[in-house]
């Protein structure tokens, strides 16, 4: 009896030990976050917007850099040759690091890919500008039903999440609409606003940034965001579309567990804060909470559906 | 707009800032590989920390220093410090090697400051009405003024035109290699993971400019750079005589540089380039272009540095960023929780307008902080012997092309297009040319696939592409450029010709 007590004791102690090396994974210095794009788009923006949060819980330093190349890809491949200390920590976009390993070898697999923290996503949204003849979602059905084809509409470039929406939209209303990929959400919602196009496929994003310029017809939520309580989701006009591009953080897959596990509790704190919440909303985003532990099954879920819809539409084999 | 915003930017503080930055960005600038971009990535998070007018300053005065900066490298070592200074090495780096290196610094400068002034005024003055004129242009507007660039060629290279065109096509073709932009190929990597990333801008840039000075350097036992034997210590007032004389240069070529800055994606280097060509177009007898001409200088600074202020246009007015360092702060601010778009003049009205006060004074700022670092560079670079200055920047391409994006095999890349470079400079092939394709073929693609995409889904091709008002604008210049090169050879051969009868 008493030997197991003191087993039991032992046991955890040994736990605890165990646990206090899991608190004693720390952060010696500056952290080098890379966004594998250039700077001013989503990602960059919302590494942005993480820097005081963490500074400010962490007394360390989030210092951006921009490794840009074949979207997204050059960085990607790079990741798992970087230092696993955890002080170099890189952005992951959804649906990018699905959709590229399964069109042709560029240097990664999403599986090679340590992500340890999923933390907000843009929902899809179809934009037009604020004087544009289609006042609903339904006005522009109509129209691209009427005219196959000659309904234009931007996005951010090819195989993207805006062209997956796309794609899937038109499948789903039975519409034939014309995709014109662009260099970045600038440019597609440039074309938008000069009226080069007669629509948008971007994000919530663009509608905080552009104010009264443009009129979101729909958003691809499970429920309206806060920012625009008058946009419906699609949803309620009866289209089954909630997503968007998601956006997380990973690793080196050398990093030690400990190394992961402290990264996943920090972001998490980051996300968890009022004050941080409020300002990515604010922006237009819209918060996820995947971290480390729920990771695998949120990747499964979110890999089966990219991987079928984007063979559905011919992008991949 | 009114004398408080004024105020609030004048503060020590924020004066202070202003030279600092400016000082810190021309030394930046001034080094091919470190560029603006990476310098506002890295200061960024002291805008949380600071008075946002006060950080949007600092960061105004950096970009606007690097600008300026580039100049240095192409005048002096024939490498453009920034892309945007590409044409800076056509008269520059002659003028640098038959002694006046450093009346091309001091006029780099001069020419900097009336551009940067101009551009900031325009934003101050006119920015929503000239935000239009980024919304004018479409896909197919982009394509043409790519053609537009790439038939500067032409002109860039007389009496060896089907030389230029062939690198402008051979820089084309670098540009498709990789993950096309908008299309998500990959195209000619040959299997490569190394040529996935393709060739980037920059380190194309060191590479093909920098290594064949190099090799030219170590190559021949004369100084790198002639040096009169009266070293005169400054030549300001010779510079500032020139610049007055160029007055209408310099101000058509900011109005050129204001406008071009306005159009995302196009940037400072097809600004300098319009500039330069349209004032070679108007070149007087004696003037000689391509072989130390002043005006050539003037016209390219002025204009790169006019793209600051222009460049802020559709960044503020609409939220589009025209530039990659637009885009950094543009990210400031809506960290800041300023709302960029249309209703920013009015809602953040006092941080925007204590921002644009802070880069006129930055601008100005740049004066003598530009013409005393000039100075200095000049004299380092014509005094430091071959054996040092030669290693000195030779370790500096690497450093800066790896600092792009931390990768070894940009380096690699880097070196080979330099020996490259250096074997068919022998063969009259220019660096510029390659360049040029390199930057304005993906642009071209672009517009043409997106313009080809609208026409074909709304049936009508010919009047895409050929019955907008803009298009048929820059195809008229086009063609003149194209042409005018071509008639003035044929009335010059004919008149040598009657010389001769």
């Amino acid at each position: 009896m008493l030997r197991r007590t003191i087993l039991k004791v032992g046991a955890a102690m040994a736990l605890v030990t165990s646990l206090a090396t899991v608190a004693s994974a720390e952060l010696s210095g500056p952290v080098n976050y890379v966004i594998p794009f250039g700077p001013g788009g989503e990602s960059d923006i919302s590494a942005r917007m993480q820097q005081p949060f963490f500074k400010e819980k962490f007394g360390q330093d989030l210092v951006v850099s921009y490794q840009p190349g074949g979207g997204g890809a050059v960085g990607w491949a790079s990741l798992n040759g970087l230092s696993s200390d955890g002080q170099t920590i890189m952005g992951v976009n959804l649906p990018h690091i699905v959709i590229k390993p399964a069109q042709k070898d560029v240097g990664f697999k999403t599986e090679d890919l340590n992500i340890f923290h999923m933390f907000h996503f843009t929902p899809d949204a179809i934009v037009v500008t604020a004087d544009s003849p289609y006042q609903t979602l339904e006005d522009l059905v109509a129209d691209a039903k009427a005219n196959p084809g000659q309904v234009t509409i931007s996005g951010s470039g090819k195989a993207s999440a805006n062209h997956l929406a796309q794609i899937k939209f038109d499948k789903m209303t039975g519409a034939m609409t014309t995709y014109v990929p662009f260099k970045g959400t600038g440019a597609a919602v440039t074309a938008l606003l000069g009226k080069q196009v007669k629509a948008e496929w971007g994000y919530t994003t663009v509608g905080a940034a552009q104010g009264d310029a443009v009129r979101m017809l729909a958003v691809a939520m499970e429920e309206r965001h806060p920012l625009f309580p008058d946009v419906p989701t699609f949803k309620e006009l009866g289209y089954d579309m909630v997503g968007g591009a998601y956006r997380g953080i990973a690793l080196p897959n050398t990093a030690s567990d400990e190394t992961t596990k402290m990264w996943s509790d920090m972001i998490s704190a980051v996300n968890a804060d009022e004050a941080f919440r409020q300002k990515m909303l604010d922006a237009g985003f819209a918060l996820l909470d995947v971290d480390a532990a729920g990771m695998d099954a949120f990747m499964a879920e979110r890999k089966e559906e990219y991987l079928k819809d984007a063979r559905e539409a011919g992008l991949i084999k | 707009m009114n004398l408080d915003h004024f105020l609030t930017a004048v503060t020590p503080f924020n004066l202070c800032l202003a030279l600092f930055g400016v000082a810190a960005g021309t030394i930046v600038g001034s080094i091919p590989g470190l560029t603006a971009t990476m310098a506002l990535a890295v200061l960024v998070p002291i805008t949380f920390s600071m008075d946002p007018a006060s950080a949007l300053i600092l960061l105004g005065a950096i970009y606007t220093g690097a600008l300026y900066g580039g100049a240095y490298a192409a005048i002096l070592l024939n490498t453009p410090g920034t892309p945007s200074a590409i044409a800076t090495t056509f008269d520059g780096y002659p003028m640098a090697k038959r002694g006046d290196g450093d009346l091309a610094v001091a006029l780099a400068c001069f020419a900097s400051v009336c551009g940067g002034l101009i551009g900031a005024f325009a934003l101050l003055l006119l920015a929503p009405p000239l935000s239009k004129v980024a919304l004018a242009f479409g896909p197919v507007e982009y394509f043409w003024l790519s053609v537009f660039g790439l038939s500067l060629i032409a002109s860039l290279s007389t009496g060896n035109l089907m030389k230029g065109l062939a690198g402008g096509a051979f820089g084309m073709i670098l540009s498709t290699v990789g993950v096309a932009e908008i299309s998500a190929d990959i195209r000619l990597t040959f299997g490569s993971q190394t040529l996935i990333s393709g060739f980037g801008v920059v380190g194309t840039l060191i590479g093909l400019y920098c290594i064949p000075v190099l090799i030219d350097l170590v190559a021949v036992p004369d100084r790198h750079l002639k040096v009169e034997k009266d070293v005169k210590s400054v030549r300001i007032g010779e510079a500032f005589g020139l610049a007055m004389r160029s007055k209408f240069n310099l101000i058509r070529s900011s109005i050129i540089g204001t406008l071009v800055g306005i159009l995302p994606g196009a940037g400072g280097s097809v600004a300098g380039l319009v500039a330069y060509s349209e004032v070679k177009r108007g070149a007087k007898p004696h003037q000689k272009f391509g072989e130390g001409e002043p005006d050539g200088i003037m016209a390219v600074e002025s204009a790169n540095n006019a793209t600051v202020g222009g460049g802020f246009i559709p960044t503020l007015v609409l939220g589009i960023p025209g530039t990659p360092p637009d885009a950094i702060v543009l990210g400031a601010l809506l960290v800041q929780g300023v709302r960029t778009g249309p209703t920013m003049f009015q809602q953040s009205g006092s941080i925007v307008y204590t921002f644009i006060y802070g880069l006129i004074i930055a601008t100005i700022m740049m004066l003598p902080a530009g013409l005393l670092i000039g100075r200095y560079a000049y004299k380092s670079i014509v005094t430091i012997p071959k054996a040092v200055l030669v290693p000195a920047v030779g370790f500096m391409t690497i450093i800066g092309t790896f600092a792009i994006r931390n990768s070894i095999s940009d380096v690699v890349i880097m070196l080979c297009l330099g020996v490259f470079g250096w074997v068919v400079a022998r063969f009259g092939f220019a660096a510029s040319p390659i360049v040029l394709g390199l930057i304005l073929g993906p642009i071209a693609e672009q517009g043409f696939v997106q313009g080809w995409t609208i026409g074909a889904a709304t049936n009508n091709l010919t009047g895409m592409f050929f019955g907008r008002p803009i298009s048929q604008g820059i195809i008229a210049f086009t063609l003149i450029t194209l042409v005018l090169p071509v008639f003035m050879a044929r009335r010059r051969a004919k008149a040598t010709e009657g010389a001769t009868e």
